[in-house]
């Protein structure tokens, strides 16, 4: 299944321009890259959020597969009725296309409001591809707190203020999560690392059962930084760490896929970031400590995991 | 019951002896959805479980998705049917409550699900007996609402909703209701219609736009915004209208097909009646009882019972009630407004500025299960005799059988 740039060109565009989410958005380059992992037709279920409202403002949309918003929280058992629906009707007989689901969600609508349905939805097994496009707040409504904002972040509900330096707990690992219901594939991946998300994409199609696929997403109105910027922060959160690339398969075999050479320092990460931008004033060294001790012990631990799967 | 009014056993159809909900899992059995999603509550488990043992038996070819939750049950409905299959699901109360924003998305969607659903109290305080505080919450969500009076019109009432939610100039979700307990767990002689006289009425699902036809995509559920929204909704209300034009034709269908004499609403001893009790499911029965034992003394009592209350059959209603001297419309909801139940009030509002409209008042009964008996209804219509007599309410609203 190896990435072929010149083979990809010559696919059909399954999501079109003219789309209304910002420039610089991390969304829609992760939406592109995940429609490369397959030659079948594909049905695509989106969470309430940024990506949604702006791709379906009716009477327009972006959307060149069948495509299916039904509320928030529920992006995963919509995608359980529409596969299973596709499974009856497959035994039937009536529909001889090998059909493939992706349910789409931010991290609000995938660690939070999601998780249930999400989590029930690994469970049952359906055949499906889910992808959290993880922009770490909820964004469309304003960038609000979600457990997946990182340490220090000030969002609109979590300010930085003179008591406070943003968000003080950590982020759910929510990779770790669905790998813990031991379905065939997770992964985590990142747009800067295009390859290697197309190929996670191909990886998480091809199998029988649930995949989940984690990426952050930049975004460029919550994270305060300029829009041209995204993938070179892309590339920063793996090179310092933040957000390792890696994959799980048939909930055993870890593989980090892209080890950097020389760790860079959490700092670059965040430095790059408006969100950040008050743990850089005096008297919050040992915040931004604290930080760095949280992606060298989370980065040791993922280094050990895959030496025990080896 | 048939035309003539007697029992029979005919050629086709079989009687056994079973519960409301077991009924109800009959149906579900001869209809075979495609899916069914579902989650279990009382009293309404025994649907889920009775139709997974179908599955298990391989007496259907319906997938089942065992969803961990209503809310996921709903929604996992609302995927399947926009994916353009047959799908049902089944609920009770709290978990009706806990679906309800999707149960407003399925309707707004046009996704013709069927969903029997077992009255229930909604908690707090947690109860597990019969009101229709559940469903009369949903009154307001687009979904079209069948009560049944007993275990047989449970079964009959959940193969009419298919045909009724998939008619082309329908396509509207249905929740067909039956008491929980007092129908759900009683059992009962029930008339079960041929297997194949079922399939063959309810005919083969044709979707609409199905999600799976990947070579027409549609997009569902778009953002729709102030310059769209407001003539979605517009079309839904003309939806729910011209409903009670098509589904009278679709009755008139099931009643040729099964011997039926079905209606949108029942009329018992109604039409020399001076005095009336108007109310959904179970206790209809009850007020039969009374209504003959009241009879027995001269006494001119008859007996209303809307079949469908979603869409309202207001024009029914108005035409069966006018003329009567006093009624009295028995909800077995709150509505907490202060001024009576969601019966008494649309019934009241329909019969307002209609000429020779009688005085009518509510009762408010049975909330989380209270029993009901004959006597009860006997004293209502004391009272509504007593109002008929002197023009006057002393009450608006009573609240029956209940310590004050």
């Amino acid at each position: 299944m190896a990435v072929n740039l010149k083979e990809l060109s010559k696919m059909p565009q399954r999501f079109c321009g003219g789309h209304r989410l910002c420039s610089g958005c991390g969304a829609s380059i992760i939406v592109r890259q995940l429609l490369l992992g397959t030659q079948d037709p594909v049905v695509v279920v989106c969470a309430t959020g940024c990506l949604e409202v702006a791709t379906t403002i009716y009477p327009y949309t972006a959307w060149e597969v069948p495509f299916m918003h039904n509320a928030f929280e529920n992006s995963a058992s919509t995608i359980s009725g529409i596969e299973t629906a596709y499974r009856a009707l497959k035994k039937k007989g009536k529909i001889k296309k090998n059909i493939k689901f992706l349910a789409l969600g931010g991290d609000g609508g995938t660690y939070d409001i999601g998780f249930q349905a999400l989590s029930g939805a690994l469970e049952r097994g359906h055949n499906f591809v889910y992808a959290c496009y993880d922009n770490s707040a909820y964004m469309n409504t304003g960038i609000q707190r979600s457990g997946a904002t990182p340490t220090g972040a000030s969002t609109t509900t979590a300010p930085a203020g003179k008591a406070s330096y943003g968000k003080p707990q950590r982020r759910k690992d929510l990779t770790a999560i669905c790998a813990a219901h031991n379905i065939p594939y997770v992964a985590q991946a990142s747009i800067s690392h295009w390859k290697d998300l197309i190929e996670k994409s191909q990886k998480a199609f091809a199998v029988e059962g649930p995949a989940f696929i984690n990426i952050l997403s930049m975004c460029h109105r919550g994270w305060r930084f300029p829009q041209a910027d995204t993938v070179k922060i892309a590339k920063l959160s793996v090179e310092t760490c933040f957000w390792p690339i890696y994959e799980i398969e048939n909930g055993e075999k870890l593989t980090i896929n892209y080890k950097p050479k020389e760790k860079k320092p959490i700092t670059e990460f965040l430095k790059a970031q408006g969100r950040f931008k008050h743990i850089f004033k005096p008297g919050n060294e040992e915040i931004l400590k604290d930080i760095q001790a949280q992606v060298d012990h989370d980065w040791g631990l993922l280094l050990k995991k895959e030496e025990c799967s080896k | 019951m048939y035309k003539d009014g007697k029992r029979r056993k005919g050629k086709m159809s079989k009687y056994i002896a079973i519960a409301g909900d077991q009924a109800a899992a009959e149906a579900m059995r001869q209809i075979e959805p495609d899916v069914v999603a579902a989650y279990p509550i009382t009293p309404q488990t025994e649907i889920v479980m009775t139709f997974s043992q179908f599955v298990a038996d391989g007496k259907v070819k319906t997938e089942m998705i065992p969803v961990e939750s209503e809310h996921s049950a709903m929604s996992a409905c609302v995927g399947s049917a926009a994916a353009g299959v047959r799908t049902m699901t089944a609920t009770s109360a709290n978990g009706l409550a806990f679906m309800w924003e999707i149960v407003y998305i399925a309707a707004s969607t046009r996704l013709p699900i069927v969903m029997p659903v077992v009255n229930r109290a909604l908690s707090a305080p947690i109860n597990i007996h019969c009101d229709h505080s559940d469903t009369m919450g949903a009154r307001d969500s687009g979904w079209l609402q069948i009560y049944s009076e007993n275990a047989q019109e449970a079964y009959e009432n959940i193969i009419l909703a298919v045909k009724i939610a998939e008619n082309e100039n329908i396509l509207l979700p249905i929740m067909v209701c039956q008491d929980g307990f007092i129908t759900s767990h009683a059992v009962e002689k029930v008339e079960i219609f041929d297997d194949k006289k079922v399939k063959d009425f309810i005919g083969e699902y044709k979707p609409r736009q199905p999600l799976l036809d990947v070579d027409n995509p549609v997009t569902y559920g778009p953002l729709d915004l102030q310059d769209y929204y407001f003539e979605h909704k517009r079309q839904q209300s003309e939806t729910i209208k011209n409903s009670l034009k098509v589904i009278p034709e679709v009755i008139a269908e099931f009643n040729k097909t099964f011997n039926r004499k079905c209606d949108l609403v029942e009329e018992y001893k109604l039409n020399d009646a001076e005095i009336a009790i108007v109310v959904l499911s179970s206790t209809a029965g009850t007020v039969k009882v009374a209504v003959d034992k009241l009879r027995e003394r001269g006494i001119k009592a008859g007996l209303l019972m809307p079949r469908f209350f979603r869409p309202f059959p207001a024009a029914r209603i108005v035409r069966s009630l006018r003329g009567k001297k006093a009624v009295c419309v028995l909800d077995r909801a709150e509505s907490f407004s202060g001024h009576g139940g969601p019966l008494f009030n649309e019934t009241r509002s329909a019969m307002y500025n209609q000429e020779d409209a009688p005085i009518i008042k509510n009762g408010i009964y049975g909330l989380g299960g209270r029993d009901i008996f004959v006597e009860d209804i006997e004293r209502v219509f004391v009272d509504l005799i007593n109002i008929a007599k002197t023009g006057k309410v002393k009450s608006l609203v009573d609240y029956i059988g209940v310590r004050q």
